[in-house]
């Protein structure tokens, strides 16, 4: 990432002055640590998860794996829990992304035009929320009014426009769709919907899939709205399920001691499993859409 | 165009008058779809956002769960419940958790992802840099109730740190019904989910910067370190001064998703926050919503003249403001 100019790289190192080869040196190590404690953790959850829990527990695997066995998997499998957590996800995700970016795309084109009346009175709306809201119990309140409560609509709905992405794709169109494409296309006798359709949509691929991966980390993420306004079992996002897994023991002590370190090994293994199997779409995908994601913030970032 | 040849003077105008109303409408008309475009925004806004700061209303009243807002049975108690949060015994340790967790939170990590996109971008070898800001970035991605669980795998009575005091010989004890391990886990486990995401707008920033002022500074003799300092900085500073507005306004603003995850009966003294207490006294046991509302509303009151104070601060010492 080093602004130098490929001239200066080719005399060799002799040319950087030692100052700067300690700092260059002194840098690397320092990021290099820093990769370390951002790796190790994640390492460590893979390495337990396939290790005898006995060893996990004495402190044996800590760099390697230990006495390897898929135990842990065999048991997740067992759980329909997970799975019925998995698959309400895997449906309210998609739902999320779908309906999210019908409302968003189209308001984000619409608040980019210069030509829409009231634009100034629009913005004002959406800005509003940005920094000010009624609060959780509120918002509860009108949740309950609008008869979502034990519903899977009260996950969906409240998720579908973030006003933040609202912005970025607003900012979106006006920095990368020609004016006088538009233009054209008006002239050519094309109206407003047609232009979105058939011009706009196509060159803006970019923030739409940046958009759907924003929703849809956001939503395969949260358990809040969830826990709070669901009350059957069956309805349960995996998040919900995971919070049983992965916190609950922790609070909740009891017993005599032997029993306690049985609960505790198979608690724990079943913790680093639970980690890996629901992670994993979102792991899988990362690859991927890392530059999307970035992309996304770049987008934000020319508001700056 | 609009008066075409008309000689007389009166008519031409009222005919301008009346050719603009038609333009106008024509206008209107021809933009009238991009309102039809914004309408389900319009309405998922109203609804989520909106509607519920209507329902700010409650923090006025003596409120039962299930009672319509607006009615005549409606007990309307002025100030009542701020008064009374106001002599919570509550009141100065959930201010005080709330505070210190933000401020701690704030001072380590606002500068880190600065700091970070610094090194990055001085790093010599490009390819690294991306590498490592992949894996950087990585942990964003995991979700609040992994994110607590992982913290109890390491953290907990059987977490790694405890399987390996034991092996030398300590005592386990769960870090997570210690007070004290509350705001260190809390604020370094932020900081590792999002450090890496954080730097990616400086990161951005970064890779703007003319070249050319590097080599300038290069031939006046300024070390690497030094070119940071005069090049780098001043380059990313109007993004560095939003973003610190931003973060100011949020200082008050701390959510109880991912605090609820980690509270315990052994923590709670500290665990406890503004935003944690108006969900349990709103939302569970015997709810007091009326209550619960106007303590929210009272910390969304902080954090708007937060963020008043801040932006206009910023424009006093430096052109950068949000509005």
């Amino acid at each position: 990432m080093s602004n130098k100019p490929a001239k200066n790289r080719k005399r060799g190192a002799a040319m950087v002055p030692l100052g700067d080869r300690v700092f260059y040196v002194i840098n690397a190590v320092f990021l290099g640590i820093l990769a370390v404690i951002v790796i190790y953790p994640l390492y460590f959850i893979i390495i337990a998860s396939i290790s005898d829990p006995d060893a996990v527990l004495t402190g044996k695997a800590v760099f390697f794996p230990v006495g390897i066995t898929f135990s842990g998997f065999k048991k997740i499998m067992e759980r329909t829990d997970v799975w019925i957590g998995y698959l309400n996800t895997i449906i309210y995700t998609a739902i999320t992304v779908v309906v999210s970016l019908i409302v968003t795309i189209p308001a984000g084109w619409a608040l980019s035009r210069k030509t829409l009346p009231g634009k100034k009175l629009f913005m004002i709306y959406f800005i509003i929320p940005m920094f000010f809201g009624g609060g959780l119990i509120p918002f509860y309140n009108v949740m309950r009014k609008l008869g979502l409560i034990n519903s899977m609509w009260a996950i969906i709905l409240p998720s579908v426009l973030s006003v933040w992405n609202l912005f970025m794709t607003k900012i979106f169109f006006e920095s990368s769709i020609p004016d006088d494409l538009i233009e054209a296309a008006k002239i050519d006798g094309a109206g407003v919907f047609r232009t979105f359709f058939c011009i706009v949509l196509p060159l803006s691929k970019a923030v739409i899939a940046v958009m759907a991966l924003y929703y849809a980390v956001g939503q395969w993420n949260s358990y809040f709205n969830a826990m709070i306004f669901l009350q059957d079992e069956n309805l349960y996002p995996l998040q919900l399920v995971l919070k049983e897994i992965l916190i609950a023991s922790e609070s909740t002590v009891g017993g005599s001691g032997e029993t306690i370190l049985e609960q505790y090994r198979l608690a724990n293994q079943l913790k680093y499993v639970s980690v890996i199997v629901s992670s994993l779409p979102v792991i899988l995908l990362y690859p991927f859409v890392q530059k999307h994601f970035k992309q996304g913030v770049m987008i934000g970032s020319l508001r700056g | 165009m609009i008066n075409g040849k008309s000689t007389n003077h009166v008519q031409t105008s009222a005919k301008t008058e009346k050719n603009r109303f038609i333009l106008k409408l024509r206008d209107l008309k021809d933009n009238s779809p991009y309102l039809v475009m914004l309408i389900p925004a319009v309405v998922v806004v109203f609804l989520f956002n909106y509607m519920p700061i209507y329902g700010i209303l409650i923090a006025f009243q003596d409120f039962v769960p299930g009672d319509s807002i607006l009615s005549e049975t409606t007990q309307w108690v002025g100030f009542d419940n701020f008064s009374r949060f106001f002599n919570d015994p509550q009141f100065w340790p959930l201010m005080r958790n709330t505070f210190l967790l933000c401020i701690i939170g704030f001072v380590i990590g606002f500068p880190l992802p600065i700091i970070v996109a610094l090194m990055l971008n001085s790093l010599r070898k490009k390819k690294a840099g991306k590498i490592l800001q992949t894996v950087f970035t990585a942990p964003h991605f995991i979700s609040l109730v992994v994110m607590v669980g992982m913290l109890t795998i390491f953290f907990g009575r059987y977490g790694l740190i405890n399987n390996i005091v034991t092996e030398f010989g300590g005592e386990r004890f769960s870090y997570f019904l210690e007070s004290s391990a509350f705001r260190p886990l809390y604020i370094l486990s932020s900081n590792w989910q999002d450090f890496g995401w954080s730097a990616i707008i400086y990161i951005a920033a970064l890779s703007n910067v003319d070249p050319q002022q590097h080599e300038a500074a290069n031939l006046d003799g300024a070390s690497r370190f030094q070119r940071i300092i005069y090049v780098d900085l001043p380059a990313i500073m109007p993004i560095v001064s939003v973003m610190l507005i931003m973060s100011i306004g949020g200082l008050m603003g701390v959510g109880y998703e991912k605090a609820l995850l980690m509270q315990t009966d052994g923590n709670l003294a500290v665990s406890e926050l503004i935003s944690t207490y108006v969900y349990k006294r709103g939302l569970t046991g015997l709810p007091d919503q009326g209550y619960a509302t106007a303590i929210g509303l009272f910390n969304s009151v902080i954090n708007v003249v937060l963020l008043i104070i801040a932006n206009s601060a910023s424009k006093k010492f430096s052109e950068n403001s949000l509005w």
